[in-house]
């Protein structure tokens, strides 16, 4: 099978949010980036599934994220795609567009996503590029069986799992326990750098989501330390029934 | 602008987002209409929140979850009842829905809002991102726009109006089929989806300790939750994982239960309501969120709590 996988490069989960001073954009001076934790599962996945196929990493931004890019070649993926761009739409639908222009080259029986980006946090992409493809989308998922052209996933909901048939080709967002995704090897490493990353200009589709500003959450303000024994427990039920009214 | 609710339901029951969201746009004042898709539903109990109309588009193909199926149904929706703006839960099912229908319509998605406002004739949103660690302040300049609303934030308030439900039957085709569903644990209460949630970290030590977590969460009616620390341990299934790279909740209130407050752990759950945290380590980062702190051994605390609780109730 030859297979696509979407990927972001994003802060690491560490990360201290800076805004800027004007409040329309994250200071990005300290921030180390990585390959975003859930398109690793779908690398990973990608790579079981292909089976003498090809894997193709597909990834838009700016400069910076050929080195995510990298780090999913040294996993063994074998070709990548980077869509330049001065920096990641504000919109995912913009983004979605740029995608699906580059998806539609390639002859691709499945898609990876990750379940979401863990720094716009969005969680749509799969679905608006399986609308954008006309083709089924199966988000969340954690357990994965592809065969003669049909798919039969499980995903998360709400104390429970769905179990989703659709035919191939289809979108699949990757959530964790989908698999354990490998570690690169130093062969892996080297044999990444020779692998000539494409670049390609593509327009994204309109930017229809503007952002106002950027604000930090109110601060929470250290509480009360009720007690250092088990005795304040009456006092801390005290508290949440006339104080909090929680309970 | 007008808002159509698309109002959620699992087993013909209407979820508590869908009634959270009707409370939402009645306060914004705005004018709105109720969609329902699925078989037989019990779409009149929107009349309890104030929905004046509402139309059922009916299908015993469609009494499950199919995400092409009734993306296709909710897209001719916002046609036939003229609504600009499609508000649903940011549930599984919604995150999955929204951006196929935001496709359909070329309309721009907000995902997972914590506030709306109005702003002259426009929405003015507010959602986390960064896990929490930015609020982002949004418009969608679109036609149309889709937004999913984060379940719990808004209050489903009861204002009994008596809805006109009006059933119209559907047919679409779609690819996607659920086949099963595999419930979880036995009525197993979701995180995302509770008013109070249990979490547990690895100051539980082990897997044997956490009836601690249960009992205390059966006390209070509560969720199961963990720390990242005690999935990976395998304790605890995924799903119950709470931070950045788990589940985000707002319950009213949380209780960090030998947790002890990492950044990704905070990311998850600071915007709760109210935080109890019970932890040994007076330095544990998870008291500069708490409300209200118990600094000392769990193994004594958390029986007790379930003692004084048991005796309450
Ligand atoms: C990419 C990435 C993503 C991550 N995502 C998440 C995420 O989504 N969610 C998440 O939770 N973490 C996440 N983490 C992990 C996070 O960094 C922490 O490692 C984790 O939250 C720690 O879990 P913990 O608080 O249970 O364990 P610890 O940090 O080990 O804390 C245990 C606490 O228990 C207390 N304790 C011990 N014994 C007792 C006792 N007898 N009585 C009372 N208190 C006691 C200790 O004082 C301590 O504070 C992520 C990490 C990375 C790198
Ligand atoms: N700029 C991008 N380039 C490539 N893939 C992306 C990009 N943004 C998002 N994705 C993919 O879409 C997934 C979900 O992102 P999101 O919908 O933004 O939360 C990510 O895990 C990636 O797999």
């Amino acid at each position: 099978m030859n297979i696509a996988v979407c990927i972001k490069q994003v802060p690491d989960t560490e990360t201290k949010v800076k805004i800027s001073d004007d409040k329309k954009s994250i200071a990005e001076g300290d921030i180390n980036f990585i390959l975003n934790p859930y398109d690793e599962f779908g690398v990973e996945e990608a790579l079981k599934l292909a089976d003498g196929g090809e894997v193709t990493i597909i990834s838009l931004g700016p400069d910076r994220v050929t080195s995510a890019i990298r780090s999913a070649l040294a996993m063994g993926a074998h070709k990548a795609i980077h869509i330049k761009s001065d920096a990641v739409p504000a919109d995912p639908g913009a983004t979605a567009d740029a995608l699906v222009a580059v998806l539609k080259e390639g002859n691709y029986d499945l898609i990876f996503t990750g379940k979401q980006a863990i720094d716009d946090d969005h969680t749509q992409m799969a679905s608006l590029l399986g609308e954008k493809l006309g083709i089924p989308a199966v988000n969340v998922v954690v357990k994965l069986e592809v065969s003669g052209g049909k798919v039969r996933a499980e995903r998360e909901i709400e104390g429970a799992h769905e179990v989703v048939e659709c035919p191939t080709p289809c979108v699949i967002s990757a959530q964790r326990g989908l698999n354990e995704p490998r570690y690169a090897s130093l062969k892996g490493i080297m044999a990444a750098k020779k692998i000539q990353i494409e670049a390609k200009d593509v327009n994204p589709g309109p930017n229809q989501l503007q952002i106002v500003e950027y604000n930090y959450p109110p601060q929470k303000s250290a509480g009360k330390i009720v007690g250092d024994s088990a005795d304040a427990v009456p006092e801390l039920i005290r508290l949440l029934n006339e104080e909090a009214k929680v309970i | 602008m007008k808002a159509l609710v698309f109002a959620e339901q699992r087993d013909g029951k209407i979820k508590k987002t869908a009634f959270e969201n009707v409370s939402l746009v009645k306060k914004l004042g705005m004018d709105f209409e109720c969609a329902v898709i699925g078989d037989a539903v019990d779409a009149i109990e929107l009349g309890k929140y104030g929905a004046a109309k509402v139309v059922h588009y009916k299908s015993a193909k469609l009494a499950n979850y199919t995400p092409d199926g009734y993306a296709a149904v909710l897209a001719d929706a916002m046609a036939k009842q003229g609504a600009d703006v499609l508000v649903m839960g940011a549930t599984s099912m919604g995150k999955d829905l929204g951006p196929r229908v935001a496709a359909k319509l070329n309309a721009s998605m907000a995902t997972d809002c914590t506030h709306i406002e109005m702003d002259g004739g426009d929405l003015k949103i507010v959602r986390p991102m960064y896990a929490g660690k930015v609020l982002a302040t949004i418009k969608l300049t679109s036609a149309k726009k889709v937004v999913t609303v984060r379940p719990n934030v808004y209050a489903a308030e009861e204002n009994p109006a008596s809805a006109a439900v009006e059933e119209v039957a559907s047919d679409v085709d779609f690819k996607t089929v659920v086949a099963e569903i595999v419930a979880g644990a036995k009525g197993k209460l979701d995180v995302t989806e509770a008013d109070i949630v249990v979490s547990g970290g690895r100051g539980l030590k082990g897997p044997e300790n956490w009836h601690l977590i249960e009992d205390l969460a059966a006390q209070l009616g509560a969720a199961n939750g963990a720390s990242r620390a005690a999935v990976d341990a395998g304790w605890r299934p995924h799903d119950e994982q709470v931070g950045q790279t788990g589940k985000t909740v707002s319950p009213s209130l949380y209780v960090a239960v030998g947790i002890s407050g990492a950044i990704q752990h905070l990311a998850g759950m600071s915007s709760s309501k109210y935080i109890v945290a019970i932890n040994k380590d007076p330095e544990a980062p998870i008291f500069k969120v708490a409300d209200y702190g118990i600094v000392a051994d769990l193994f004594e605390v958390v029986p007790r709590m379930i003692e004084e609780l048991k005796n309450r109730n």
